[in-house]
């Protein structure tokens, strides 16, 4: 039983240090990659010792700035929930990862641990539930911070994600059905298992209508742009102008981690998650092939979040008319469709 | 007659644009073309090869500094005759042009009998100096220019801003005149 109890403590700290670790390199790759797509040279100048290692202390340095910074709540906010809204933000970013398998079972001394924090058989309706709760974190900060601009801000952010989210949801009942489960393990393996063509059948093979949608839903889930409206760093106030120091930095790391969530559920659902491309597991249980299929997952991973940093940089910020209509006159219609030829196409090889 | 106005019809897009993902895929593609050429020259360059292909426009500005277009107004300074004296000759042209009224000079008589007046102290408050240029203008004698390519100009306090004659006199000696270095790419 405490050994039990323990494998699983080491699993969530594992999730939770690679996370956290690749959620504050993320401020580094946002500064280098836009740089180098932009034919800069991007932050490097923070130094230890003279060694600046391209930038790398640039984090450090922010985090430690951001420790400094007065902590401002302003006047007549509720502090309680001033308080708190950061923290949702950040801790239903960091829930949602507990059910993301990042590899098949791991046989170590007569023991099968299977690499998932918790293993839900409803995990990716949990995954979903977690990422509306994340509004909770938004809508508080505007509320709370007893300022117009952050309410509007908040209520902005509100109805984006509401909009997306049905879309995201409704696009992956497709999935469901192609798959028919909700277990996010089982679905990977399904992915494996089955054949299209001749090709594992992922994801995107199976519903690639569905991956576009979920792709645009998950983007504007994470507030980034060209979804960033709730933010507009740039111009527009945010629901988090009331906040200041390291409250701020969570709502930063907050949006970091949802897009390493995003990146991970992509792959997971999509892109056939821990399944080595082409590749079969042996016969026989092998623990290097288990760990080459953590790593494949962790690939593919970085590989996303590296498309969603190019997608930042590349596309300019949507009109909110527009955004909302993309929402709901397109990718909604769109998601319905997909779910109807989805059905059809499964009746018809019955 | 009225003017004619020209009428810019705005193209409909196709449509493959209208779909928006093939042109969100293209654009992807153009600057992650960017990404990957610029990668792999850093990479290059770091052990050393395609030195001269650069990667980047960034110029690293304290230590590669760009000469700055000719005309553009960089701080003052005086010009001196042949024997080392200020040109100027304390008529206060530029004293009464300077909008920002940060010109103070107190004159002397000159002791060449051929010059009548010479600044006893020519000082400019460069704190509240807006580098419009007009003292150059005005100056019958070319005794101050703004081409000495500093641009850093900077200070903790208001009287480190204050520049004497003697500080305008010998700018090269504040050790920051800009000699170009490094390419414009
Ligand atoms: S540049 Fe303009 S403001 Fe500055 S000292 Fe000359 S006249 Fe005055
Ligand atoms: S206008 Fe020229 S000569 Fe006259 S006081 Fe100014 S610097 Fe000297």
């Amino acid at each position: 039983m405490i050994i039990e109890v323990l494998i699983k403590a080491v699993l969530a700290f594992i999730v939770l240090f690679s996370v956290l670790s690749f959620a504050g390199l993320h401020a580094w790759i946002e500064r280098k990659q836009s740089a180098v797509m932009q034919d800069r040279i991007g932050a490097n100048r923070a130094s230890i010792f003279g060694f600046t290692l391209l930038g790398l202390f640039h984090p450090i340095a922010d985090a430690i700035k951001l420790f400094m910074k007065e902590d401002f709540i302003p006047e007549g906010a509720n502090k309680v929930l001033h308080t708190l809204a950061p923290c949702l933000s950040l801790v239903f970013a960091f829930a949602a990862f507990a059910s993301i398998p990042f590899g098949d079972v791991l046989r170590i001394g007569g023991r099968e641990i299977t690499l998932q924090i918790a293993n839900i058989n409803v995990g990716l309706l949990y995954v979903l539930a977690m990422m509306s709760m994340g509004v909770y974190g938004v809508v508080l900060a505007g509320f709370s911070s007893n300022s117009n601009y952050a309410f509007l801000g908040g209520l902005r952010a509100a109805s984006q994600m509401l909009s997306y989210e049905i879309a995201m949801g409704v696009s992956l009942i497709g999935l469901i059905m192609v798959y028919g489960t909700v277990d996010l393990q089982e679905i990977v393996r399904r992915q494996g298992e089955f054949r299209l063509f001749g090709l594992q059948a992922w994801g995107i093979l199976t519903q690639p209508l569905a991956f576009f949608i979920f792709l645009t839903a998950g983007i504007a889930e994470t507030k980034r742009i060209p979804f960033d409206m709730p933010e507009g760093e740039s111009e527009i106030v945010g629901y988090f102008v009331e906040y200041s120091g390291m409250k701020f930095g969570m709502y930063m790391f907050a949006d970091f981690i949802e897009t390493i969530l995003i990146a991970c559920l992509t792959t997971t659902l999509f892109f056939g998650g821990w399944q080595v491309p082409f590749m079969h597991a042996p016969a026989a249980y092998s623990l290097g092939f288990a760990l080459l299929q953590v790593l494949s997952f962790v690939v593919k991973v970085v590989f996303f979040a590296w498309l969603f940093m190019t997608i930042r940089w590349t596309l300019p910020r949507f009109r909110y008319d527009q955004l909302l209509s993309l929402g709901w006159k397109a990718m909604f219609p769109l998601s319905l469709a997909n779910i109807l030829v989805t059905a059809l196409i499964l009746l018809i090889r019955r | 007659m009225p003017p004619k106005t020209k009428v810019i019809k705005q193209r409909e897009l196709n449509f493959l644009e209208k779909l928006y993902i093939p042109e969100v895929i293209r654009g992807v593609c153009i600057t992650s073309g960017h990404f990957f050429k610029n990668l792999t020259l850093h990479s290059l360059h770091r052990i050393g090869l395609l030195r001269h292909i650069a990667a980047a426009v960034t110029i690293m500005y304290p230590e590669i500094k760009r000469r700055y277009p000719h005309r553009y107004r960089t701080r003052h300074r005086l010009t001196k005759r042949d024997d080392g004296t200020p040109r100027c000759v304390a008529c206060m042209m530029c004293e009464t042009v300077c909008p920002a009224k940060c010109i103070y000079i107190v004159a002397e008589e000159n002791p060449d009998p051929n010059i009548e007046k010479q600044p006893k102290t020519f000082d400019i408050d460069l704190g509240k100096c807006i580098y419009c240029g007009f003292c150059v203008e005005a100056c019958p004698e070319d005794a101050i220019r703004m081409d000495t390519q500093i641009m850093n100009i900077a200070g903790y306090t208001r009287e480190s801003m204050y520049y004497t004659k003697d500080r305008l006199l010998n700018p090269e000696r504040e050790g920051d005149i800009v000699k170009p270095s490094g390419s414009l790419r």
